[in-house]
C-alpha cells in the first residue's frame, strides 16, 4: 500500500473509531434506515460505529455468555465443598506455629485460635464422585457439569479490595470489571438490551457499584443495574400520564429536529444520539418483557423457586425482603438474558461474611441459592445453552479452618477471612464438567496442589471466550492494561 | 514440548545465520538484490539522525521487552553497548549492512511468525526504511544518547525547558486576533486549510456561558449581547463571566475531578464525610478570587507548612485528604495509610506533571526515566503528612456572634462561680473538724492482694509497690482480666477498682490505647467462701464512678452502670480525663465472705470495645462498710494529703481538701449543678473540624523502597527528593530534610518544563473539548506529542508571564479567533483531519453530567443559584442507596431550595453514586480524573426523558411558557426554543414542535385524567389541563434535543 493510501486508511479508521463515542446498537446506519428512523442519505454520512457491535474473537470461542454468580462476603468453602476429615479430627487444637507465622487475621486472636471442624456431612455425587456438603443438595446433583476448583487463592485480605480483584483483576479502583472487558473485546449480541447486566439480591455488597464499573473504558461498557421487579431499568417508565403514542410522537419530532441539526453541522455524534433515543425506546418494551416471567411454565417457575415462601429463620445477614424469591427470579432472568444475547450477567448476592453464627447463616444462605442455581444449570442444559454459557460461582476469598474467637470470646461460632486457599466452581461454556481441580492441605489452610490465582481463572475464562488475555488490552496513562494485570496463565486442564 | 512456533523460530535462526555467513561473500549490489528478494522496504533518502529518527522507534516499539526491565532473547536496545553486542541470536545489526540485519528482518516480518514487535501494528515501511538507512549510514549512535544514562540528556520533548517561541506571522493574518491564532493559522496554512468563520452571536454567548460559568444565558442576556454593537461587546461579556461567582463553581468542579473529591470514605463502609464540602468551597472561593495557580498549588500541597499558616491555608491541604479510607473490620491501617500515600504521589504526578509516576511504584518506569527509587523519594515528601483535624470557622459572622455571646456567657459563669466560692468560704470553718475526724482513720477500704491474675489476650501483670498491678506484654485489641483474691474480710459490701495512670502507659494511661482511654465493658464476681466447693455468682447491685465519659450531647454515655447491664457493647470509660486516677465502686447486694477463714473471690473485668481499649494499671480494694457505701470513698489524693502533717500542707493541698470537703455539701452541689447546666449552654464553637493533611510532629517516619510496592517489604531507605529528569531542586534549607513545601515550590518553579505545559493543556481541553496534547495524563515518552508544540509552549510561558492567573489565561484563549470559530463539521476535511487536530473549527462536546441537570432545571426556572454549603440530596431512586454496604446508607431527600441546587452539590457517595451523574460519565471519585469521557448511551436518553428531576423541569418549563407574557402558541414555541438553545427558532423546527403540541392537545383533550397527572403540581391557573399537559409533553422533547445537550 502506498503511503497516501495508507494514510487515508488510517485516518478513515480513526474517523470511524473516534467520532461516535458510543451507543448500544448494531450496525447503526443499516438498522436506522431499515427502521425508517433516518434517511439513507443521513445514514451514509454517519460514520458512527457501534462500540457494542459484535466483534471477532482472537480465536474460536466456546463461550458466548457468562453468568457470574458472585457470593459477596466469602462463603465457607470448608462447610460447602472442601471436605477435610482431618480438620474434624483436630478440631479444638491449635494450628501449628509454622502455619501461623506471618499470617494476618481480621478478627481472630491468633494465639488463642483453635481449629474448628465442620458440622456438615459430605457425600460424593455423580459419576465423578465430586464432594459437596449437605447444604447444597441440588447443586450437587449437577456435579457432572461442574468444574470444582479447590485451590483458589487471592492476595487480598479485606472485602472491598478482594472483590475488586475478583471482578477487575487487581485490587485497585478505576479499572474495568470483567464484564466491561468482555463487551469491550467482543461487543454484544443483544440489540435491545445492554451487553452487561447486573442483578442483586440481599443486602448491599462491600464493593457496591465499583464492582461493575468500566474504569478507564467508556461507560458504554459499565454494567447496567437491572431490578427484577417493577421498573427493571432506572427511568424506564414514561412519566405518569404520558402514553406510548405520545412517546413515539415525541421521539419522531425529536429525531426530525436532531436530523435537521445534523444536516447543518454534520456531526456524527448527532446520529449517535438519534440512535441512542431509539434504542432507549426499544428498551422501554424489551426490558419489561425481559422481567415479565408470566410466559414461563409453571414447572419452570417451580423449578427455580420463583414463588417459594421465605422461610422463617431469624438473624439472617443475607436476608433483605423476600430474598428467596428475589434470588430465584434473578437466576431465571439470567437465563432469559442469555437467550436475548446479553454477554455478561453478574448476579450479586451478599452477605456470606460469617464471622459468627456460621451454622444458621450458612444454612439460610444456601437455602436461598441452592435450588435456583441448580435449576439454572439444568435449564440451560436442557435448552442447549450450557455449552456456550459459562456459569461461575465464587467469592473474593474463603474462610479459615480456625474458629473465630472474636474479641477473645470463648463462644466460637464463625470463621474469619481466608485468602490462602479456597474453592470456587464453574460450569458450561467449554469447561470440563466433573473435574475437581487442585486441592488444599489436610486442614484446608494452604494449597497442596495446583494453586490457581484469580488472574489464572480470568485468563482461562477469556480463553474460552476466544480471547487471548495478553492481547485484550487498553492503553491508559501510557500503559497497556489487561484484565489479568501482570499475571494469569490459561489452565488447559479446565478446557473440555 | 516443542510447538510449531518454537520449530519455526529455531529454523529461522538457523536459516538467518546461514544467510549471514553466506552473504559475507557477496558484494553490496548482490546483497541489495537479495534483500529485494525478501522484500525488505527500501532505505529512505537523506541523512538519518539516530536521536531524532531512530531512537523514538526503539523506545516506542522495542524497549518494553528489550530494555532495562526485560531483555527478551537476551537483547536490549536502550544502551549502545548492548545493542551492538546483540542477543541470544547473535548481532542484531552490523554498521553498513542493513540487508543482513536480524533486527531489520524481524521488524520487516520476513518470517510472518516472527514479526517484531509481536503486538500491535507492525512498523511502517518508513520506520523500517529509517532503521535500514541508519545502519547503512554507519549506525551512528551518539555516546550520550543512551536511554538509561543521565536524565539531563534525555531528548523527549516534554522534559525540555520551555522556551517562549516567536509568534509566527502567517498569511491571512486579518483573521488573527491574538498570538494563539497566529500559531493555529500557521499550521492551517501549511496544510492549505482555512479556519472556520466566527460563529454567530447566539452561539457565542451560549458557548462562553457554558464554558465559563456552566449556566445557560437567559433570553434577555442573549438579546442584550446580540444588540450590543460596540467593538468590545464580546470582551465585556467575557469579563462579566469571569467575574461571575459561578465561574468558581464551573472551574472549581474541573479541579474537584482531579482531586477525586467525594463526600464519603470509599471502600466497604464508605462512611459519610460530612464536612468535606468545606474544602470544595475553598476551591470555589480560590478560583473566584483568581488565586494564582502557583499559590493555589502551594497551599493545597503544603499549606500547613507555610509560616503562620492561616485557617484557609490549612484547609487547602484537604486536596490530598480526598484519598479513600478503609474502615472495614480487620484491616491493617498501615496498609491503607500507605495506599493513600501512594495515591497522593500518583495524583500529584498526574495532575501537575502529567507523568505516570505510579508505574514506578513496583519497578522502574518502563518508558520514562523514572527509577523506582525516585518514586519513593516523592513518597517520602508525603509520608509524614498525616490526616488530621483542623478548625475552620463556619463563617466570619459566626465567629463574631460567638465572641459576643461568649462574653455574655462568661460573665454569667463568673457570677455563678463567685456565689460558688462564697458558699465554699461559708463552709470553710467546718473543714478543720472534718479533717480531724478523718485523720488516722482507716478509709474503710483495704487493698486486696491478688492470688492470681489472668489475661485472655496474653497481657502480663506486674505488681507495684502501692498494691496495684501494671499491665505489659501483649496489648490485644480486646481483653478480659480475671483476678482471683483470697481475703479474710467478712461482710464484704463493696469492691473498688482504681484505674491508675503510669508513665509506661500511652498518654500516661490509665488505659492502654494510644490516647489513654479504656472501656470496662462488663464486670462480674464470683465467690467461694472457705469450705464450699463451688464458686457462686455474686450479685452487684450498684456501680458508681468518680467520672463518666460524656457523650456528644454532654450526657454521660460511658457510665459505671453500663458495666452491669449485660451488654458488652456498652461500658465505663473516662475520656477526656486521661493521665489521672479514676475509681469505680461496686456494691454487693448481699454481704459476702466466710464467717471464719478465707473467701476466694474471682473478679472478671471484660473489656470488649476493641482497638486496645483496656486498663493499663489497676488496684482492687474491698470494704465492709455499711450500705450505702461511701461510693466516693476518699480519693487517693485526699488520703495522701491527709497523711501530710497539717502544718506541712501547702496552699494547693489545702485548697484540694477544701474543695473535696465542701463538694459534699448539698448547697454546693446545687450550685455545681447550676454551673454545669450553664456550661452546657455555652455558645457553640463557631469552628468546625475538617479533615486535612498536617505534618506529623512526633516520630517522623522513615521511607523505604517497597519491593514490588508491597508495604510489608521495605528495602533501602530513601530521602525526600525530586525527579532527576526535571529541573534542579532548590530546597529552602540546604542542611535539613526537604519537605512538601519545597516540593510544591519546585513544582511551580518557572524552570519546570512540565507543570506549565500540563496546566495550560488542561485549560485548553475545557475550552475546546479536546486538548493540545491528546494524552492528557501522559506527557512521557509513550504519550502523544502536542498537535501544536509551539502554541503549547507559548501558552505555558504566557501562563507564567500572566503570574499564573487562571482568569487571564482563560481570557486569552476565549478572546482568540480560534475559540470563536463555528463548530460545524466540514465534510471536505472529515477525511483529512477527522479529529480536528489542526483546530480548523471549534468542537461540539456534550455538556457534563452536572451541567445537564443545571440546564434542565434552569430552563424550568427551578435552578437554585446558591453557591457552596453542605452537599445536598436531590431525589434518588430508592434501590440505589440500598446498594451500599449492608444497606447502611440512608438518603433523605432534600426539601425546598436544596432539591434544586446545581448538580455539583449532589452528595457524592463513592460506593453508590447518584446515577444521574455517573450515567453521564461523571468520574467516580476513587482516583484522579483528568479528562472526562463523553459517552452517548440509551441510559442517558432515559434519564433526560423520564427521570423525576428532569421531568419536573419539563413541567416547570411548561408553566413558565404558559405564564410568560406571550401572545400565542407560536410565540411560546419560539420562546421555548430560545430558552433551550439561545438562538432564534427556525420555521421548520417550530412547525415540528407545533406538530407535537397539537397531537398532544388532541390526545389530552380526550384524556383529561392523564392530562392532570402529567401536569402534576405545576398546573397553571386559567389553562385547561389538556393545553397544560400538551405543553409539558412538548417542553420535555425540547429539553432532549442534541443541541440542548451540546455546547455548540
Amino acid at each position: 500500500m502506498d503511503p497516501i493510501t495508507q494514510h487515508i486508511e488510517r485516518t478513515r479508521r480513526e474517523f470511524l473509531t473516534t467520532t461516535a463515542s458510543g451507543l448500544g446498537m448494531a450496525a447503526l446506519g443499516g438498522m436506522l434506515t431499515d427502521d425508517g428512523v433516518i434517511s439513507s442519505a443521513v445514514a451514509a454520512e454517519l460514520g458512527a460505529v457501534n462500540p457494542l457491535a459484535p466483534k471477532n474473537s482472537h480465536f474460536d470461542a466456546k463461550s458466548k455468555a457468562c453468568i457470574f454468580i458472585f457470593m459477596a462476603g466469602a462463603p465457607s468453602h470448608l462447610d460447602l465443598f472442601d471436605h477435610k476429615p482431618k480438620l474434624n479430627e483436630l478440631s479444638g487444637e491449635k494450628l501449628p506455629d509454622s502455619l501461623l507465622k506471618d499470617v494476618r487475621f481480621a478478627f481472630i486472636k491468633k494465639d488463642a485460635a483453635r481449629l474448628m471442624g465442620t458440622k456438615r456431612k459430605f457425600t460424593q455425587h455423580g459419576e465423578s464422585g465430586m464432594e459437596f456438603s449437605d447444604l447444597l443438595p441440588n447443586i450437587a446433583k449437577r456435579s457432572d457439569d461442574i468444574l470444582m476448583v479447590r485451590s483458589m487463592h487471592s492476595s487480598q485480605f479485606n472485602h472491598h479490595p478482594g472483590q475488586l480483584l475478583m471482578q477487575c483483576g487487581r485490587p485497585q479502583f478505576g479499572l474495568p470489571s470483567m464484564g466491561s472487558w468482555l463487551t469491550y473485546g467482543l461487543g454484544s449480541e443483544s440489540q435491545n438490551l445492554p451487553g452487561y447486566v447486573v442483578l442483586t439480591s440481599g443486602r448491599g455488597s462491600s464493593g457496591g457499584a465499583t464492582l461493575w464499573q468500566s474504569g478507564f473504558l467508556s461507560s458504554v461498557h459499565s454494567g447496567v443495574l437491572f431490578r427484577n421487579q417493577g421498573e427493571p431499568v432506572l427511568n424506564l417508565r414514561n412519566p405518569t400520564g404520558l402514553p406510548p403514542e405520545l412517546q413515539r410522537k415525541g421521539l419522531d419530532v425529536l429525531r426530525d429536529v436532531n436530523q435537521g441539526r445534523f444536516q447543518e453541522v454534520h456531526d456524527p455524534e448527532i446520529a449517535s444520539r438519534i440512535a441512542s433515543y431509539e434504542l432507549a425506546y426499544r428498551m422501554q418494551s424489551s426490558a419489561p418483557e425481559l422481567i415479565d416471567v408470566s410466559g414461563e411454565t409453571k414447572q419452570t417457575l417451580e423449578k427455580y423457586g420463583v414463588e417459594r415462601a421465605e422461610p422463617d429463620i431469624k438473624g439472617s445477614r443475607g436476608r433483605s425482603g423476600n430474598t428467596h424469591q428475589s434470588f430465584a427470579r434473578n437466576c431465571l432472568l439470567a437465563r432469559r438474558l442469555v437467550e436475548r444475547g446479553v454477554r455478561y450477567i453478574n448476579l450479586v448476592y451478599a452477605s456470606w461474611d460469617h464471622h459468627s453464627n456460621l451454622d444458621t447463616e450458612l444454612s439460610y444462605n444456601t437455602s436461598v441459592v441452592d435450588q435456583p442455581i441448580a435449576a439454572l444449570l439444568e435449564d440451560l442444559k436442557q435448552r442447549g445453552l450450557l455449552d456456550s454459557t459459562m456459569v461461575v460461582w465464587g467469592s473474593e476469598f474463603g474462610r479459615t479452618p480456625l474458629g473465630e474467637n472474636r474479641g477473645g470470646s470463648k463462644n466460637v461460632t464463625g470463621r474469619d477471612h481466608h485468602p490462602y486457599s479456597y474453592s470456587m466452581w464453574m460450569a458450561g461454556g467449554g469447561l470440563k464438567g466433573g473435574l475437581t481441580y487442585g486441592s488444599s492441605d489436610e486442614v484446608g489452610w494452604g494449597i497442596a496442589e495446583k494453586p490457581t490465582h484469580v488472574n489464572d481463572m480470568h485468563a482461562t475464562m477469556l480463553h474460552l471466550f476466544g480471547m487471548d488475555h495478553l492481547k485484550l488490552t487498553h492503553r491508559f496513562q501510557g500503559r497497556d492494561f489487561r484484565l489479568t494485570d501482570v499475571g494469569g496463565n490459561v489452565i488447559p486442564e479446565w478446557i473440555a | 514440548m516443542i510447538t510449531r512456533r518454537t520449530w519455526t523460530m529455531l529454523f529461522t535462526v538457523v536459516a538467518a545465520l546461514a544467510f549471514i555467513s553466506a552473504s559475507a561473500f557477496l558484494s553490496a549490489d548482490e546483497k541489495n538484490a537479495q534483500s529485494t528478494d525478501v522484500k525488505l522496504p527500501p532505505p529512505v533518502e537523506g541523512k538519518v539522525d539516530f536521536v531524532r529518527d531512530v531512537q523514538p522507534i526503539f523506545v516506542k516499539r522495542c524497549v518494553e521487552c528489550h530494555g532495562p526491565e526485560m531483555q527478551e532473547a537476551g537483547f536490549r536496545l536502550d544502551r549502545k553497548k548492548d545493542a551492538f553486542v546483540g542477543g541470544d541470536k547473535g548481532p542484531a545489526f552490523v554498521a553498513g549492512k542493513s540487508a543482513n540485519s536480524l533486527l531489520v528482518k524481524y521488524v520487516a516480518g520476513v518470517d510472518p511468525d516472527l514479526i517484531m514487535p509481536p503486538d500491535g501494528d507492525p512498523l511502517t515501511k518508513k520506520e523500517i526504511g529509517l532503521i535500514r538507512d541508519w545502519i547503512d549510514q554507519g549506525a551512528d549512535w551518539p555516546k550520550d544518547a543512551d536511554l538509561t544514562v543521565p536524565a539531563s540528556e534525555n531528548t523527549h520533548w516534554a522534559y525540555q525547558p520551555i522556551v517562549r517561541p516567536d509568534v509566527p506571522k502567517p498569511d491571512g493574518s486579518a483573521w488573527v486576533k491574538n498570538p494563539i491564532d497566529a500559531f493555529v493559522l500557521d499550521r492551517l496554512n501549511g496544510r492549505g486549510i482555512k479556519p472556520s468563520p466566527e460563529t454567530d452571536r447566539y452561539t457565542l454567548i451560549r458557548r462562553l456561558s457554558l464554558d465559563l460559568i456552566g449556566l445557560p444565558p437567559t433570553p434577555e442576556e442573549v438579546d442584550e449581547f446580540v444588540a450590543d454593537k460596540s467593538p468590545d461587546a464580546y470582551e465585556n461579556l467575557v469579563d462579566r463571566m469571569l467575574q461571575s461567582p459561578h465561574f468558581g463553581e464551573r472551574w472549581g468542579r474541573h479541579w474537584l475531578d482531579k482531586a477525586r473529591y467525594a463526600d464519603s470514605d470509599g471502600y466497604e463502609k464508605d462512611r459519610a464525610r460530612p464536612n468535606a464540602w468545606r474544602w470544595r468551597d475553598w476551591v470555589i472561593d480560590a478560583v473566584n478570587r483568581d488565586m494564582p495557580f502557583d499559590q493555589f498549588t502551594v497551599e493545597q500541597l503544603a499549606g500547613d507548612l507555610l509560616a503562620d499558616a492561616s485557617e484557609s491555608q490549612k484547609l487547602a491541604t484537604a486536596f490530598h485528604r480526598q484519598t479513600l479510607t478503609n474502615t472495614e473490620g480487620g484491616t491493617d491501617q498501615e496498609q491503607f495509610r500507605v495506599e493513600a500515600v501512594f495515591d497522593r504521589v500518583e495524583t500529584t504526578g498526574t495532575v501537575w506533571l502529567g507523568l505516570t509516576v505510579g508505574c514506578s511504584r513496583c519497578h522502574s518506569h518502563k518508558y520514562d526515566p523514572i527509577p523506582q527509587r525516585e518514586f519513593y523519594q516523592l513518597f517520602a515528601f508525603f509520608n509524614n503528612g498525616d490526616e488530621a483535624n483542623t478548625n475552620v470557622r463556619i463563617s466570619d459572622e459566626a465567629v463574631e456572634r460567638f465572641n459576643k455571646d461568649k462574653a455574655t456567657h462568661d460573665t454569667a459563669v463568673k457570677e455563678l462561680q463567685r456565689s460558688f466560692e462564697a458558699a465554699r468560704t461559708k463552709l470553710a470553718p467546718g473543714l478543720a473538724k472534718w479533717i480531724e475526724s478523718q485523720v488516722g482513720k482507716s478509709t474503710g477500704w483495704s487493698v486486696a492482694e491478688a492470688a492470681e491474675l489472668k489475661s485472655v489476650g496474653g497481657a502480663t501483670f506486674t505488681k507495684q509497690k502501692d498494691g496495684s498491678y501494671l499491665l505489659g506484654g501483649q496489648n490485644p485489641a480486646s481483653d478480659t482480666y480475671t483476678i482471683t483474691l483470697r481475703t479474710k474480710l467478712n461482710h464484704i459490701s463493696g469492691i473498688r477498682l482504681e484505674t491508675l495512670p503510669d508513665k509506661s502507659l500511652p498518654a500516661n494511661g490509665p488505659g492502654r490505647v494510644k490516647h489513654g482511654n479504656f472501656v470496662l465493658s462488663e464486670v462480674s464476681v464470683t465467690a467461694r467462701p472457705n469450705g464450699q466447693e463451688k464458686h457462686t455468682p455474686i450479685e452487684l447491685s450498684r456501680a458508681a464512678a468518680d467520672f463518666e465519659q460524656p457523650g456528644s450531647g454532654g450526657k454521660p454515655s460511658w457510665t459505671a452502670a453500663a458495666t452491669l447491664d449485660g451488654k458488652p457493647e456498652t461500658g465505663w470509660a473516662v475520656s477526656p480525663q486521661f493521665g489521672k486516677p479514676h475509681t469505680i465502686v461496686f456494691e454487693t447486694k448481699e454481704n459476702v465472705g466466710a464467717e471464719n477463714g478465707e473467701t476466694e473471690l474471682v473478679i472478671t473485668l471484660s473489656q470488649q470495645y476493641g482497638s486496645q481499649h483496656t486498663i493499663g494499671r489497676l488496684r482492687i480494694s474491698l470494704t465492709s462498710d455499711q450500705r450505702p457505701i461511701n461510693i466516693d470513698g476518699l480519693p487517693k489524693n485526699i488520703v495522701d494529703i491527709l497523711a501530710v502533717a497539717a502544718d506541712k500542707r501547702d496552699a494547693k493541698q489545702q485548697r484540694e481538701l477544701l474543695v473535696y470537703f465542701t463538694d459534699r455539701d448539698p448547697a454546693v452541689q446545687q450550685l455545681k449543678k447550676q454551673l454545669a447546666a450553664l456550661t452546657k449552654k455555652a455558645p457553640k464553637s463557631p469552628f468546625m473540624a475538617v479533615r486535612v493533611i498536617a505534618q506529623r510532629s512526633a516520630n517522623p517516619r522513615k521511607t523505604h523502597i517497597f519491593r514490588r510496592g508491597e508495604f510489608l517489604q521495605p528495602t533501602v531507605e530513601v530521602q525526600p527528593d525530586i525527579l532527576e529528569i526535571l529541573h534542579p531542586f532548590k530546597p529552602r534549607k540546604q542542611d535539613s530534610t526537604p519537605d512538601r513545601l519545597d516540593l510544591a515550590r519546585w513544582l511551580m518553579s518557572p524552570e519546570n518544563p512540565l507543570t506549565p505545559r500540563v496546566a495550560v493543556n488542561h485549560v485548553w481541553e475545557h475550552l475546546f473539548g479536546r486538548s493540545l496534547v491528546p494524552t492528557m495524563n501522559d506527557f512521557g515518552s509513550r504519550g502523544d506529542k502536542s498537535t501544536h508544540p509551539k502554541l503549547l509552549d507559548w501558552l505555558a510561558s504566557e501562563y507564567i508571564r500572566l503570574g499564573w492567573s487562571r482568569k487571564a489565561l482563560i481570557k486569552t484563549v476565549v478572546m482568540s479567533a480560534t475559540y470563536r470559530q463555528s463548530s460545524a463539521h466540514r465534510r471536505e476535511l472529515a477525511e483529512i483531519d477527522p479529529q480536528n487536530r489542526l483546530l480548523y473549527r471549534q468542537n461540539r462536546p456534550r455538556v457534563e453530567a452536572e451541567i445537564i441537570r443545571d440546564l434542565s432545571l434552569s430552563a424550568g426556572g427551578l435552578l437554585s443559584r446558591k453557591i457552596g454549603g453542605p452537599s445536598v440530596f436531590p431525589p434518588l431512586p430508592p434501590d440505589i442507596a440500598a446498594l451500599s454496604y449492608a444497606n447502611s446508607f440512608r438518603w433523605t431527600t432534600s426539601k425546598g431550595e436544596d432539591r434544586y441546587r446545581r448538580g455539583m452539590y449532589t452528595f457524592f457517595k463513592r460506593t453508590a453514586p447518584h446515577p444521574n451523574l455517573t450515567t453521564f460519565d461523571c468520574p467516580d471519585g476513587n482516583t484522579t480524573s483528568i479528562d472526562r469521557q463523553s459517552s452517548n448511551t440509551p441510559l442517558q436518553a432515559l434519564v433526560t426523558m423520564n427521570n423525576e428531576v428532569f421531568f419536573e423541569a419539563s413541567q416547570a418549563m411548561a408553566r413558565r411558557l404558559l405564564t410568560a407574557n406571550l401572545k400565542d402558541d407560536n410565540a411560546r414555541l419560539a420562546y421555548g426554543i430560545r430558552i433551550c438553545v439561545a438562538r432564534q427558532s427556525t420555521d421548520k423546527e417550530q412547525s415540528q414542535f407545533a406538530d407535537l403540541l397539537s397531537a398532544a392537545k388532541t390526545w389530552y383533550g380526550e384524556h383529561n385524567d392523564d392530562a392532570i397527572k402529567l401536569v402534576g403540581s405545576y398546573a397553571v391557573d386559567g389553562a385547561s389541563p389538556a393545553d397544560n399537559a400538551a405543553w409539558v409533553a412538548t417542553a420535555r422533547v425540547m429539553l432532549n434535543t442534541d443541541e440542548f445537550l451540546t455546547r455548540e
